[in-house]
């Protein structure tokens, strides 16, 4: 049975969501706090959504300096899937596990809504189970979604096919529909929509269900 | 001996500043005509201990580059000077 890691760090309010959802399709996880050093005896950590040290400075500029984040780096270099949901998509770029940064939406509304993404590769941790192209309906909940990187990055997210989800109606001005994008070898994924939260029919979807249960393949 | 710092951090040129722009467009209505390029940063100040003046620089623009701002879409300035006491 595939085992997790789920960081709890102060100000992250979705870490019992994404033990449920992951619960569902069957994969164990523990909540580790980000003070500790060792993520214990895991295949793979999700940072969950939040607002991880209260936001400030910037999303995830503070989590980033975490104890555990050595060890979540670690995992990353490893090969281990590493899943930065939402404020784990900000803390994993300003860790520098992931290119490009998060800025503020460009309505400058914070945006909770279920929104429509493309599963744009399948060769991510996140989203083997599914099928390139298929349409998810995922709700996001970030006021700092907007996804940035420059020219030359942008070019070899394309060529190395790292972008993982896009948005079919762009809600918040991310770059080329962004939603979701992995590192070269596809095992740290970040993305802003929340896959646990579309992961039972009580919620409204169960399209969140196939990018979970990827993480236990 | 101590240093006093001011760090300004802004967004990258050419990089959008939607909470500029909504100033900008705000300002007519309120009476400031021929006001333009409106951008939106951040102001730190703070003191720091270092050797020397050179080295409460080098001390500041690590702080900046590891985290006071985020390179991929902030630029920053930093005026160190030595602290009055």
């Amino acid at each position: 049975m595939t085992r997790l890691a789920v960081v709890v760090f102060p100000g992250s309010n979705c870490e019992h969501d994404v033990v449920e959802g992951l619960a569902r399709v069957g994969i164990e996880s523990r909540l580790v706090w980000h003070g500790e050093s060792s993520l214990g005896d895991v295949d793979g950590v999700v940072l969950p959504g939040g607002f991880a040290h209260g936001d400030y400075l910037r999303p995830g500029a503070i989590a980033r300096f975490s104890p555990v984040m050595k060890a979540v780096g670690e995992a990353a270099h490893d090969g281990a899937p590493v899943v930065g949901i939402c404020n784990g998509f900000q803390v994993l770029t300003e860790a520098g596990l992931l290119p490009g940064a998060l800025r503020r939406n460009a309505g400058l509304r914070f945006l909770c809504r279920t929104t429509r993404c493309r599963v744009a590769t399948n060769r991510s941790v996140l989203t083997r189970a599914c099928t390139a192209g298929e349409v998810l309906e995922l709700p996001i909940n970030h006021n700092e979604g907007n996804f940035t990187c420059d020219e030359t990055t942008l070019q070899r997210l394309y060529e190395r096919d790292q972008i993982v989800l896009t948005y079919e109606d762009n809600p918040n001005g991310s770059l080329a529909d962004i939603a979701g994008i992995c590192n070269e070898a596809g095992n740290v994924v970040g993305l802003m929509p929340h896959p646990e939260r579309a992961s039972s029919e009580l919620l409204g979807s169960l399209d969140g269900i196939g990018l979970l249960a990827s993480l236990a393949s | 001996m101590r240093f006093s710092a001011v760090v300004e951090v802004s967004g990258l040129e050419g990089i959008a500043d939607p909470e500029g722009q909504t100033i900008e467009r705000a300002l007519p209505a309120l009476g400031f005509e021929q006001i333009w390029h409106v951008r939106v940063g951040k102001l730190f100040r703070f003191e720091l201990e270092a050797a020397d003046e050179q080295a409460a620089r080098e001390r500041c623009d690590e702080l900046c580059r590891r985290l006071l701002a985020n390179p991929v879409i902030e630029q920053y300035s930093a005026v160190v000077t030595a602290a009055s006491r």
